[in-house]
């Protein structure tokens, strides 16, 4: 590997760890967005309404990256809705990591 | 004789110490979604009384009455049914009766609490004293196919009208004989999203969500079936994003017409209810979620669902314009009027108060803090048809 592969790539990691991780402040008005806007369908606990549950035994079959999709585009034929206007595509990323994982409270 | 007045004192201070006696035609309750408890409300007073916890998972939850105004059957996202008694402050049965939940109404005759359930999709009937289940009507609108069921409200002669969201059908559940329940079908069309009865018990109405039109049932002739109302409104265009689901009740109804939320566009449709033909639509500030007309009619309220839920826009009914427009707070989840409409209780979630407002002057008259307040219950509604 070259001087400058290598670089990149450190750059590239550097890059998707910034990417990924809102400021603080930002986490905390996601968390509220998703468990009180997001909640209305999904439920506040996540356990599902209108929308399906969001917990991780619903999620981990499905691939993150169909996630991210859904919460920026939205799911035509459904009530989903795109949320391209209020979250950024690395913020989704970053909700579904949440989620998957276990989404604060 | 000194002795006898001693006794007769004690008397007096034992009988001030006891119960008061108190009528409940002006207490409510504030769901507090957040931490699973609900305040006590004295609408006379404009204050809090009493807070009782340990109702579990209440997001997105509401509250029926019984008919003496006495007992809330409050029903939770997580299934739980718990009945309070408003006067003692206090639980007095809670029953985890489904997995997930969205509301539910008490039968006319108010024996009967009916919850309405989104898994497993149907309803239950339960006893309202005891809260013993009666009997179960589950949605299943196909071999295997269980719907969500929303919109669910009471109607006379003991029936229960509601719609089925994946099933696309209003049914009509008759609890003449509580354990044995008469279920009829109506289609109705593409995913009904809520549903009201009209306040004279005549007319279902579910919302669609899956195409522009509202789909209506006569209960008085149901054997002409369910017919579509307010068919097309968008026409044709372009939807807006809906980021919250409208809610329907009989309070839209107002001065012989009904104000109806529009799905995916910034608009409150009006319908004649004579003709049920649309007469008019009125321009709102963001996608409407709760459209509240006042007891007497006269204003029309109208939350919105986010990114807008701090701002709120009020109708006049005679000018058929909004007339007043303001932010009170943030996240206006609900609105709820006195009972003879001089007042509105406003829940801003995000401020952790509940607001109040004089509907003549759009003066605010207090406020009172509540923790993440959504939905707002009066005792008046155990008296109106459809809540």
């Amino acid at each position: 590997m070259s001087r400058i592969e290598f670089g990149l790539i450190a750059l590239l990691a550097a890059g998707n760890t910034l990417a990924g991780e809102p400021p603080p402040a930002r986490q905390k008005e996601l968390v509220h967005l998703v468990r009180q806007d997001c909640g209305s369908c999904h439920g506040m606990t996540l356990q599902g309404g209108l929308g399906p549950a969001l917990l991780p035994a619903n999620l981990q079959d499905k691939p993150a990256e169909g996630l991210v999709a859904t919460i920026i585009g939205g799911r035509p034929g459904t009530p989903m809705p795109p949320w391209n206007q209020f979250v950024s595509e690395d913020e989704a990323r970053w909700i579904v990591d949440k989620l998957m994982t276990g989404f604060p409270p | 004789m000194r002795l006898f007045f001693a006794a007769f004192a004690a008397f007096i201070v034992a009988a001030c110490a006891g119960p008061q006696v108190r009528g409940t035609g002006d207490l409510g309750l504030v769901i507090e979604r957040a931490s699973g408890q609900v305040t006590l409300v004295d609408t006379s007073v404009r204050q809090p009384y009493a807070r009782v916890a340990g109702l579990g998972d209440l997001s997105h939850a509401s509250a029926v009455y019984s008919r003496d105004g006495r007992y809330a059957f409050v029903f939770g996202r997580d299934g739980g049914l718990t009945k309070v008694d408003l006067l003692e402050g206090r639980i007095v049965k809670r029953v985890i009766q489904a997995g997930n939940a969205i509301g539910g109404s008490i039968s006319q005759d108010g024996r009967i609490v009916v919850a309405q359930n989104y898994t497993p999709g149907g309803i239950k009937a339960f006893d309202a004293e005891t809260l013993e289940l009666l009997a179960e009507v589950p949605a299943e609108y196909a071999p295997g196919k269980f719907s969500k069921v929303v919109g669910l409200a009471d109607a006379p002669g003991n029936q229960f009208a509601y719609a089925l969201f994946d099933g696309g059908e209003i049914w009509v559940s008759d609890f003449s004989d509580p354990r044995r329940p008469v279920t009829r079908r109506f289609p109705a069309g593409s995913q009904p999203y809520d549903g009201l009865v009209t306040p004279d018990g005549r007319y279902f109405l579910a919302g669609l969500f899956g195409e522009d039109g509202v789909a209506l049932l006569d209960l008085w002739q149901p054997d002409k079936g369910a017919r579509k109302i307010l068919e097309n409104y968008g026409r044709g265009q372009e939807k807006l994003p809906v980021f919250k689901m409208p809610h329907l009740r009989g309070w839209s109804v107002a001065q012989g017409k009904a104000y109806l939320p529009a799905i995916g566009r910034h608009e409150v449709l009006v319908v004649d209810t004579a003709s049920w033909k649309e007469v008019g639509r009125i321009p709102v500030r963001g996608q409407p979620v709760f459209v509240i007309a006042r007891p007497d009619g006269r204003q029309v309220w109208v939350n919105f669902a986010f990114p807008d839920n701090g701002k709120l826009d009020v109708i006049d009914t005679l000018a058929g314009r909004v007339v007043k427009a303001f932010e009170p707070g943030k996240g206006i989840l609900h609105m709820e009027f006195a009972p003879r409409g001089e007042h509105v209780w406003l829940s801003a979630r995000d401020d952790n108060r509940v607001l109040i407002y004089d509907t003549a002057t759009f003066g605010k008259l207090g406020e009172i803090a509540a923790d993440s307040p959504s939905g707002i219950f009066f005792t008046s509604r155990a008296h109106r048809i459809g809540f």
